[in-house]
């Protein structure tokens, strides 16, 4: 398969990667590791909070969005990480039984003054669930190495 | 917890530390965040990294964690001293992530809270928002991880 290089990524473009199934298998499992509190570990429990229900840590479903986009698209591009992310707002519950994917929308493309072998690409990243409801934004940019010369692509 | 009319802006809290090993990096990142550079140390070597490192996503969870296990023992202790825990509600989000540099195998992590706002909503009664500066500092003094979080915490009833 052909490598995705920075040059490759065109602003305002929309695709979508997914679907994955979310458990409360693994919601459970996410939650006892790294976010242990009892909305996110127990049905019962999670009824009488705010999320009147068993939900994913917001960090899982972080994580999760990251699989889908590293298995849609990133894997097979010249990632080299990310300096961080501008904002993540978590909006709805994601509930066992969900199926998430991710929109990905490039929003602006920027080759990097100080380094001519790699470029950020802004990424707004849109999680839904099978509903089409939107159940977590983020938007983060992702830097990506740029075409090495000589490369035909 | 104490409950939102009682919490101040300032005051650092540490939370405590990790150590993140080789095979933990990998096994997170082989269910999340699948790049050699976090999976492979000789590719990782090859990166620009220039060693193996942790998935930001595994710094932050981490940072969750230990904020989770402290405010368990800090529960515990203010129900010693007779005193009312409040609840902590679920977050809407958080802005202004870096991870500006990264997190290698072997790493120690000291991670840290400090309120910095404070804010009532109309349109939830019974909570407040508290935004807070979350960090994360390995052993150098460097900052690996920092964030602006967000959290309901429940008023006084």
């Amino acid at each position: 398969m052909t490598q995705l290089f920075w040059e490759d990524f065109v602003e305002g473009s929309v695709a979508d990667y997914g679907p994955r199934l979310v458990t409360s298998e693994e919601i459970v499992a996410f939650a006892a590791q790294f976010d242990p509190q009892p909305m996110h570990l127990d049905a019962e429990a999670a009824r009488a909070t705010m999320l009147g229900g068993l939900a994913a840590s917001g960090w899982h479903t972080c994580a999760l969005m990251m699989r889908i986009i590293v298995d849609g698209f990133l894997g097979r591009s010249a990632s080299m990480g990310s300096a961080g992310v501008e904002e993540v707002r978590w909006l709805k519950p994601v509930r066992p039984g969900d199926l998430l994917t991710v929109r990905a929308t490039v929003l602006e493309k920027r080759a990097s003054n100080r380094r001519p072998d790699r470029g950020s690409i802004k990424f707004l990243m849109e999680v839904l669930n099978q509903s089409g409801d939107v159940v977590m934004t983020l938007r983060s940019p992702l830097m990506i190495g740029r075409r090495p010369a000589g490369d035909a692509g | 917890m104490r409950y939102f009319e009682d919490i101040q802006v300032g005051g650092a809290v540490v939370l405590g530390s990790h150590t993140f090993l080789a095979d933990e990096i990998k096994a997170f990142a082989s269910q999340f965040d699948p790049q050699p550079f976090h999976l492979d140390e000789a590719a990782a070597a090859r990166s620009q990294f220039g060693g193996l490192c942790a998935s930001g996503w595994h710094t932050v969870a981490m940072w969750m964690r230990l904020r989770i296990e402290w405010g368990r023992r800090d529960d515990a202790d203010r129900r010693a001293r007779g005193e009312p825990n409040a609840a902590l509600g679920p977050s809407p989000g958080f802005r202004n992530l870096a991870w500006p540099r990264p997190v290698y195998a072997g790493d120690t992590i000291t991670y840290a809270t400090e309120v910095v706002e404070t804010r009532l909503l109309s349109t939830r009664p019974g909570w407040g928002v508290i935004f807070s500066r979350c960090t994360g500092t390995n052993q150098h003094d460097d900052l690996v991880l920092s964030f602006l979080g967000t959290g309901f915490v429940e008023r006084r009833p």
